[in-house]
């Protein structure tokens, strides 16, 4: 195909996803959107959710660069168009999100023939939910301390053992897990499985309660719980280098299969729209000049963030392939978090009111959005090992473990 | 303007690449910090103690002119190369990255301006600098407001010509310079000439300044006569203001080169030196801070080349988004100077180390033509509104 063709095709399919989005976009539910995926928490969220990314996967917004064998659109560089489209129509987000930047990728690399047919569609329309089982009461920014463990019985494997927050364990219906399988290496110790989870025996699923008040995510508990070896990806006691492929997608590509959800500038409108009508000592929160300062340099840091996501797919602008890459999580994450408080700052004596008072701005949103953004800055890995990993692998310094 | 669109490879394509890797070679070549030090930093009493101006190689200054660098962003019809802006920024980032001292970037921005006038007087100034001429902005008032331009000269009518009498300070590099493109005030408009530094009635009185890679004055004008073949714009304020963002990008990138020195400067000492066992980057209170200051570098050349290709494609959007550069890169290079000296510990602090022959490049140039809050301030007005009497 020549380059040509192929820029014709993609301006094609972006007249496409954005037409289809304008005429499909949902309407706004009765009830209340959590602010992303790994907080939803009811049924009538997930059930509004589910039939949207179902839709977007039948228009072909979703895995649309996946090859068709596997359920996907069979094209090259057509999912960041769907994304930007999704974005920008302001539709609601993916909420399959284990499954379509962690699972799914990692299937692709790792998985057999059978796993990538068997797997791959149903994560793509959400139809089969995923969860992570990788963080243990004992294995967080430590994950290779893995304390469940897989045992070998006859043809399958037997699993004892306990993970915690599992962000949509309550709704999922498989579980990428690590597990150990030998107590003699840390790392060559480890095996990375696709555990059924909704229904199968052995296996519970139970809330935790986050600082919020509000549940969504889960602790899953092993008791027995048998895995036939053909849920086995990749070999045994290879789970770290799947596991490493995993957090690659999840930290790195956001792009990998969906997108959806809005821009990093909707919260700055927000925030200015808040500020509109908060007071600033005797002046309009807007007029303040620390305010101004503080919510531009934020939106200087959302801009940044859309053009570091640029810049990185220019070879000759970046000295080293994953620098920018690996920093997004952080500084997303980071954004999140110093967006949200600033608009508590902003709101003042009205930042005391939770969602039930009727004079809480946003509907209580900023207290929230505030304490809720700690769970991106820890999960993940934690910023601190991302700051650790960036200086080691980027900038070449010393390991600190 | 003819609005094209925005590339998403901000069009840096082979021709940029090629100008980019060549002048690294070049610097790498002729610029190392040994050669800095012996034109720059010698010895501290020269500047600090007697007054003298800062040394630089003229030598070196005539091959980048062979190179045809003074001639980058001069347009083809003009002499020029014509390179776009994301050719010349990333030329400056390794400017930047070897803290030349040059006139170069004094010349950028004056051959900004001048490209902005358009017109058969600018056109010559243009061909002059692209063969060799260097250039400087004489635009800036006594009180330092970065933005209102020609405040302490004024130009009255002599024939068809003009008179200039007071002052401009804070020019660049103004001792390197050959011409001298000026903004006086002539009754409510402001009047933009190209006075040649030697023309009679102009004076320079150097500014000491900390920065030892550049030299800056203040340039007095006493009844200095301007033909009017030498009046390049009667109404320059628009045209100063429709090249603010191309200046914008000249000074970012300068900050963003030096900043990546500073960067792995400071990570390859955190290498090597040793404390408690241990090379000190092993410890994370060192290896955190250097990657914020990686994380702000990149936010700074993102949006860097981001207001470059805004304004090669004549978007609207390119005076805000070089403001958001000039933020980004002012606070990068405010960062990673304080933590290249901290972390670099007492060798850090000593004229000895190279550390602060960067620092003071950076200080300079994070103030120069408005520093993060106030690219901020500006923003908040497009942004946000301006602020207004008390709302609801």
């Amino acid at each position: 195909m020549s380059t040509d063709t192929h820029e014709t095709e993609k301006r094609e399919f972006q007249e496409y996803a954005r037409r289809w989005l304008t005429e499909n976009r949902p309407p706004k539910p009765s009830f209340r959107l959590p602010l992303n995926a790994i907080e939803v928490m009811t049924v009538e969220q997930r059930d509004y959710l589910q039939d949207w990314q179902g839709k977007c996967y039948a228009a072909g917004l979703v895995g649309a660069d996946i090859a068709k064998e596997y359920g996907g659109g069979g094209h090259k560089g057509f999912q960041r168009i769907a994304n930007t489209e999704m974005n920008r129509a302001g539709a609601p987000f993916l909420f399959n999100i284990v499954a379509l930047n962690m699972a799914v990728p990692t299937i692709l690399v790792h998985g057999s023939e059978e796993q990538k047919r068997r797997f791959v569609p149903g994560a793509l329309s959400g139809e089969e939910i995923w969860c992570q089982g990788f963080s243990e009461p004992g294995a967080g920014s430590d994950m290779a301390n893995q304390q469940t463990f897989a045992e070998r019985r006859g043809e399958g494997w037997v699993v004892n053992g306990h993970k915690v927050w599992t962000s949509l364990g309550h709704f999922a219906h498989f579980m990428i897990l690590i597990a150990r399988t030998s107590r003699d290496h840390k790392y060559d110790g480890l095996t990375y499985f696709l555990c059924p989870i909704a229904g199968h025996p052995g296996v519970s699923v139970r809330p935790l309660i986050k600082m919020t008040g509000e549940s969504g995510f889960n602790e899953v508990l092993f008791e027995n719980a048998e895995i036939p070896d053909s849920l086995r990806l990749d070999a045994v006691g290879k789970g770290w280098t799947v596991a490493m492929t995993t957090l690659t997608y999840e930290r790195g590509a956001a792009e990998s299969a969906g997108g959806g959800g809005g821009s990093l500038l909707d919260p700055i409108a927000r925030l200015i729209a808040l500020a509109k009508r908060s007071w600033a000592g005797d002046v309009c929160a807007a007029d303040d000049p620390l305010v101004r300062d503080a919510i531009v340099a934020q939106a200087i840091v959302a801009e940044g963030l859309m053009q570091n996501a640029r810049r990185a797919r220019v070879p000759a602008l970046n000295d080293h392939p994953m620098r920018v890459a690996l920093q997004q999580k952080v500084v997303v994450t980071e954004f999140m978090q110093d967006t949200a408080r600033l608009g508590v700052d902003i709101a003042g004596a009205h930042s005391t009111l939770y969602k039930l008072d009727e004079a809480a701005p946003d509907a209580g949103h900023w207290p929230l959005a505030y304490m809720a953004s700690y769970g991106n800055t820890i999960a993940a890995g934690t910023n601190e090992v991302q700051r650790n990993i960036l200086g080691e692998r980027v900038l070449g310094l010393p390991k600190s473990k | 303007m003819a609005m094209t669109q925005i590339p998403g490879d901000f069009g840096f394509g082979a021709d940029e690449e090629m100008l980019r890797d060549l002048a690294r070679k070049f610097l790498d070549e002729n610029c190392p910090i040994t050669e800095l030090r012996k034109w720059a930093a010698g010895d501290p009493l020269a500047v600090y103690e007697r007054g003298e101006r800062p040394g630089w190689s003229e030598p070196l200054w005539r091959e980048m002119v062979e190179l045809g660098w003074t001639g980058l962003a001069v347009p083809e019809e003009a002499g020029g190369a014509g390179f776009k802006a994301v050719g010349w920024a990333a030329l400056v980032e390794e400017v930047g990255r070897h803290a030349l001292p040059s006139p170069l970037i004094a010349t950028l921005n004056a051959t900004h301006v001048l490209r902005a006038v358009g017109g058969s007087a600018a056109a010559g100034c243009l061909s002059r600098i692209a063969s060799g001429e260097t250039a400087t902005l004489a635009i800036t008032d006594s009180r330092g407001r970065w933005e209102s331009f020609g405040g302490d000269v004024v130009a009255t009518a002599d024939g068809d010509g003009l008179r200039l009498s007071g002052r401009a300070c804070f020019v660049q590099d103004a001792f390197k310079a050959r011409l001298l493109v000026t903004a006086a005030r002539q009754a409510e408009r402001i009047v933009l000439c190209a006075v040649p530094a030697d023309a009679p009635g102009v004076g320079l009185s150097q500014d000491h300044i900390h920065d030892l890679t550049r030299d800056q004055a203040t340039v007095a004008f006493t009844n200095v006569r301007v033909p009017a073949a030498d009046i390049v714009s009667r109404d320059a304020e628009p045209v100063i203001r429709a090249a603010w963002p191309s200046i914008l990008v000249s000074v970012s990138a300068d900050l963003c080169g030096a900043a990546e020195w500073q960067l792995q400067t400071t990570v390859e000492y955190a290498k090597t030196r040793k404390q408690f066992d241990h090379p000190i980057g092993f410890f994370q209170a060192v290896k955190h801070p250097l990657v914020d200051a990686m994380v702000m570098i990149d936010r700074a050349r993102s949006l860097l080349y981001h207001a470059a290709a805004a304004i090669d494609a004549g978007d609207e959007s390119s005076p805000i988004a070089a403001r958001m550069a000039k933020s980004a890169a002012s606070d990068a290079g405010r960062y990673v100077s304080d933590r290249s000296v901290q972390l670099h510990g007492g060798i850090g602090f000593t004229w000895e180390s190279d550390i602060h022959i960067y620092f003071k490049r950076s200080l300079h140039d994070q103030a120069l033509y408005g520093d993060g809050v106030h690219q901020r301030r500006q923003i908040a007005d497009h942004l946000i509104g301006p602020i207004g009497p008390i709302r609801s």
